[in-house]
């Protein structure tokens, strides 16, 4: 079999940090985004014959972006598979095996959504779970509830480590003048927060957001070519365990433990080589399980491990730097974005929160209900 | 029935399919669960394979209602908090339920619970302290 560590590299990146824009639907987000991304590298939309999308109000993305984008009859090669927040990724390990093979040269993963000037609320595609709606669960909030309540009976884990994932974001989301939210928040301020599904209260879960999100990828060859520095994909991987959280195999456990194990493997590295770590933030306990699962501190010393300060600004390992889903933006689903921040630190762009000297870059995603994971790392020409 | 087909179709998978025969003996006051006639593997919520050993129409049997709390959230609600939880039973299987008959902060992982059939119009299944039992 073929090794793909660094055949492909992510050559423009778009974002319309456009997180509160009423009057401006899914579509138009998505398309200003693929827009800037292929500007950012200095191709057009001439040259997509590879289109990647997932929308929360779409059954038919593909067909729906495609003729919008007005790109439908270049296409070789697409991909609307759809997995949630992690969809994104799916999507890159997709494109990365279209480009390697042939099927197409310049791919499009492109995302935008309109959620929060729409109503607020998290739009979701019909998909009835007659076995658990019957008990009236706040979906997806008492899924996670019931992963935060389970990891607390495991392992000790307290309301206050959870309170300092968010902390730790909104202190990162003060150095990025991106950020949605970037008021002081204090440890008594998340405590004192209404509680939704216990224990999971408002403070502990993502914004509500618009906005909109693109990558172009071609072969690692034609990338030296374009205008940004170089940022190979140098490993992938995918894990899925369930729908339904009463189906998850453990609730302490996720599948990112398969994705990351994978997509460390095919970078050749470890846990700890990497400079920065993108972890998609639904909810705090997310940012536990996936530091866990990925590798970056034992099973059930998350808690621990955030409250020590590792993951805040000069902590040990720099996770969540834009803010994350918690204090960034959060436009219904959020994977792309963590490729998106990825990409800024590893080519210094990153502005006052930009971390030194990064080389190695986790990003990693998940959808559904802890449901799907996929983890992408990335690098600098230096690590090809 | 598949009667008007049965030339073509595979008789194995014949009549309604494993979540409306779940159902309709739920309104008649049982609730089962699956098990593999094949390699007796447990499992639910039902489906037309064994999610084990892949064979064909696992048998819907009635569930011992023996379960374990193994999760539990209180959603907190305007109109009144309210339990869920994911209950571990007997058999293996995990399914979400309401844990009932007991104030919502009682609620404790690792507790004790049994199955009843509760509601008229829609019946569903619920979980009760076993201590709480006559």
């Amino acid at each position: 079999m073929t090794s793909l560590r660094g055949k492909i590299s992510i050559a423009g990146i778009g974002n319309t940090k456009r997180w509160d824009a009423p009057g401006r639907n899914a579509f138009d987000q998505l398309q200003e985004a693929a827009y800037l991304a292929l500007e950012d590298c200095g191709l057009s939309m001439g040259d997509v014959d590879g289109l990647y999308c997932a929308l929360s109000g779409s059954g038919l993305p593909i067909l729906n972006v495609a003729e919008r984008l007005g790109i439908a009859e270049q296409l070789r090669h697409a991909d609307g598979t759809m997995v949630g927040g992690s969809s994104f990724l799916f999507h890159l390990r997709s494109a990365i095996s279209a480009l390697a093979t042939g099927q197409c040269s310049v791919a499009l993963v492109c995302y935008g959504s309109n959620q929060r000037s729409a109503g607020g609320k998290l739009a979701s595609m019909p998909d009835p779970q007659p076995f658990e709606a019957p008990y009236a669960p706040r979906y997806p909030i008492s899924s996670y509830s019931l992963v935060a309540a389970r990891h607390m009976h495991e392992f000790g884990t307290r309301r206050e480590d959870l309170a300092n994932v968010a902390l730790a974001a909104r202190q990162w989301a003060q150095l990025n003048p991106a950020a949605f939210i970037r008021d002081q928040l204090s440890l008594q301020d998340v405590l004192a927060a209404r509680m939704i599904s216990d224990p999971i209260s408002a403070a502990d879960c993502c914004l509500v957001t618009d906005g909109g999100g693109a990558l172009v990828l071609t072969r690692t060859e034609q990338a030296r070519d374009l205008a940004k520095p170089l940022v190979p994909v140098l490993g992938t991987g995918i894990g899925i365990t369930h729908r339904q959280i009463s189906r998850m195999p453990s609730l302490v456990e996720t599948g990112a433990k398969r994705s990351g194990a994978a997509a460390l493997a095919e970078a050749g590295v470890t846990p700890e080589q990497i400079d920065h770590v993108m972890l998609y933030d639904a909810f705090t306990i997310c940012t536990l399980l996936f530091l866990e699962d990925l590798g970056f501190c034992a099973k059930g010393d998350g808690g621990a491990f955030v409250s020590s300060g590792a993951i805040a600004p000069g902590g040990s390992l720099p996770v969540n730097t834009n803010g994350g889903g918690l204090s960034c933006n959060h436009p219904g689903m959020y994977g792309l974005f963590t490729l998106i921040e990825s990409v800024e630190q590893l080519r210094g762009e990153a502005g006052e929160r930009q971390i030194n000297g990064v080389e190695l870059a986790l990003a990693h995603a998940n959808g559904g209900v802890f449901s799907s994971q996929a983890t992408a790392i990335l690098g600098t020409a230096a690590t090809l | 029935m598949c009667s008007s087909r049965s030339q073509v179709c595979d008789e194995r998978f014949d009549g309604p399919g494993p979540e409306a025969q779940w159902q309709s003996h739920l309104e008649k006051g049982t609730f089962l669960i699956q098990n593999c006639h094949h390699c007796s593997h447990w499992q639910f919520p039902p489906v037309a394979c064994c999610q084990h050993c892949g064979a064909a129409t696992p048998e819907l049997i009635p569930a011992s209602g023996k379960a374990t709390v193994y999760s539990s959230t209180t959603v907190r609600s305007r109109k009144g908090d309210y339990n869920v939880a994911i209950v571990e039973l007997d058999e293996g299987p995990r399914m979400m339920s309401r844990i009932e008959d007991i104030e919502v902060d009682g609620v404790k992982i690792g507790m004790a619970v049994r199955a009843s059939i509760r509601g008229n119009e829609t019946p569903i299944v619920v979980f009760t302290p076993e201590e709480a039992r006559p």
